[in-house]
């Protein structure tokens, strides 16, 4: 720390060129922390899938519905403790901007099946009693500045009632919420019997099942075999983990990792190499005063340091910076955008992959000029200057 | 006799210069007492620089030894000299080489960044060494706001920052008019009679020669001595 002013005083040295290094680093990490959190709220699926839990959808596609029945024999599966199902209703809530998850489902079986949605008992009980009442997450009450007593009218672009209907009006019940922030609860969660009893067509069905295997059963011997006693039925089945479901549905967007690697691999290196000749010309200015301060006593090792520590300095700063600034928008997109695309989020494992990242690249920045300046002849360089 | 503080026996040192050697320092030997005030002449290229290197551990010779302080600087490794330069020797250049990006008192400080001492202890230090050179009130200013001879001061004060017992300097006067000349090297008197400084400097100039208490001659590779008027 006591070289620090000294260290921060040689960065400062040419500032027009300091501040445009930091303002590349500055973009570089503000780009990062954006792709970081679109990559994690596409990813956030898989990031949050329980190894327990498997989904059972029509093999054909997520879009054709699996028939009512088979709840029972799934149950009855060797190694299934616990079974529940969901549906995609696919309103939305007074403009057709407004979209965000709705799935009719049966309240107490799937409210078992998510422990990590977390809830005061009186309004799960409210919400099991109330067969026209509604559930949301903490993101969407929010969102939309909901309080339980509400009445929250959603427009059907599916799913018509018997009666030509489209408007499906619900009572808000309960809000509950998930401690990790990863967890999406931009959702809203209906009674199936009111949807069941309701709608115009379908009936009989569900979206699909999910399942809870029994503590030291084999997830995938459990899924083979619900998918083995559906075989060569009009509706067989796949059956696959939380994960894999998570990460097959992420796909249908693209390889956003691949992308966001690859946007972020083009920026690392241009910046790498921005950097890199301003450490260089920086040093090959200061020739001189490094020999001096090795004449004065600093070591090799010294010199190295503060030639290292100021590249890495230059680094954080603006990586700081652009992650700090980051983290605002990303706080304001969640707002914006939260219920579109639930889990946008900077999370504390980004921040410290970027952080690394900010060191990593000033060590690799630097190194070059950093070894140049460590092998200094003070008598050579003495005599130059 | 006073102790002697700096010896150099049998010192040669000879460079390379693509195929051919160039001897600069040939079986050089030199005895400087402790509180002397040695002044080194001679033409350029004679070794004068050199000489003063191989006495600030900057350099080794390529034969004989140069002993400092007790310290036998031709079997250290370059760490060690540089800790053992930090302690021990004040260098003070003709281009007075202060770090441009730090004000004076905090050019003052820097051999004092490789010590023990506390921020405010660094400080202190650094404060006293500009009022001995006389510039306590320009402490804040940094080198492009202060006069050639202040900035040669300013490099006194972090020659002598570190009470290191002998100084070095290479032409300390070479780049100033003779007033401000004068300055300095009545102020280098005073570090030499006042402070018991061992001062040993390299000049072009007689009259900076005169003084020092006795002046040596370089001249290809070896001294000759000739005793100050």
């Amino acid at each position: 720390m006591k070289y620090f002013r000294l260290i921060w005083k040689n960065a400062w040295r040419k500032k027009i060129r300091t501040s445009l290094t930091i303002l590349s680093v500055f973009v570089a990490f503000l780009l990062f922390a954006l792709l970081s959190a679109i990559g994690f709220a596409f990813r956030g699926g898989v990031d949050v899938a329980d190894a327990e839990r498997l989904i059972v959808i029509h093999k054909v596609s997520l879009i054709n519905p699996l028939p009512m029945s088979y709840m029972n024999r799934i149950a009855a599966t060797e190694g299934v403790a616990s079974v529940t199902h969901a549906s995609w209703f696919g309103g939305y809530y007074q403009d057709p901007r407004n979209q965000f998850p709705q799935f009719p489902i049966d309240p107490k079986s799937y409210l078992d099946m998510y422990p990590e949605f977390t809830m005061p008992t009186d309004q799960i009980q409210a919400f099991e009693r109330n067969r026209t009442g509604a559930i949301v997450g903490q993101d969407l009450a929010t969102t939309y500045g909901w309080k339980i007593g509400d009445r929250i009218p959603i427009q059907a672009t599916i799913w018509t009632k018997a009666d030509g209907g489209r408007t499906w009006e619900f009572e808000l019940e309960g809000v509950f919420s998930s401690d990790d922030p990863r967890s999406s609860t931009a959702v809203l969660l209906f009674q199936y019997d009111y949807f069941e009893e309701a709608r115009a067509f379908g009936k009989g069905t569900v979206g699909w099942y999910i399942l809870r295997v029994e503590s030291g059963a084999d997830p995938i011997q459990v899924a083979n075999a619900i998918d083995l006693q559906f075989a060569n039925s009009p509706n067989e089945t796949k059956t696959s983990t939380e994960a894999a479901f998570a990460q097959s549905f992420m796909k249908q967007f693209g390889n956003i990792a691949l992308i966001v690697t690859l946007i972020l691999g083009a920026v690392f290196f241009t910046l790498l190499l921005v950097s890199g000749n301003t450490m260089s010309q920086s040093v090959r200015e200061r020739i001189s005063e490094l020999a001096v301060l090795k004449t004065l006593g600093f070591t090799d090792r010294s010199v190295l340091g503060i030639v290292l520590s100021e590249s890495v300095l230059i680094m954080l700063l603006g990586g700081l910076l652009g992650l700090g600034l980051g983290w605002l928008i990303i706080q304001g997109l969640a707002q914006q955008i939260g219920s579109f695309l639930p889990g946008i989020f900077l999370s504390p494992k980004a921040i410290v992959i970027g952080i690394g990242m900010m060191i990593g690249a000033g060590i690799l920045a630097g190194i070059f000029p950093a070894l140049k300046a460590m092998r200094l002849s003070i008598i050579d360089a003495l005599a130059r200057a | 006799m006073s102790e002697i503080l700096a010896r150099l026996e049998d010192v040669c040192r000879t460079y390379q210069k693509g195929r051919e050697k160039v001897e600069v320092l040939h079986q050089l030997n030199l005895e400087v007492p402790k509180g002397d005030f040695v002044a080194i002449m001679g033409p350029s290229g004679s070794g004068k620089t050199t000489l003063l290197n191989l006495l600030g551990g900057l350099d080794k010779p390529t034969a004989g030894t140069v002993n400092v302080g007790g310290a036998e600087l031709s079997s250290m490794s370059n760490s060690q000299l540089s800790r053992w330069r930090s302690t021990n020797i004040g260098f003070i250049f003709q281009f007075y080489n202060l770090l441009p990006v730090l004000t004076a008192l905090r050019n003052v400080e820097l051999p004092l960044l490789l010590t023990d001492f506390s921020s405010s202890e660094r400080v202190k230090r650094a404060s006293i060494a500009l009022d001995i050179v006389g510039l306590a009130d320009r402490a804040r200013h940094y080198p492009r706001e202060l006069s050639g001879g202040e900035e040669q001061r300013v490099a006194i004060a972090r020659a002598i920052v570190s009470d290191p017992a002998l100084l070095l300097c290479d032409e300390p006067t070479g780049d100033l008019d003779r007033e401000k000349a004068d300055e300095i090297l009545r102020l280098l008197q005073v570090l030499n009679r006042e402070h018991g400084k061992t001062i040993v400097m390299v000049t072009h100039d007689a009259q900076a020669a005169e003084f020092a208490n006795r002046t040596l001659h370089c001249d290809k590779g070896t001294l000759e001595a000739r005793v100050a008027a």
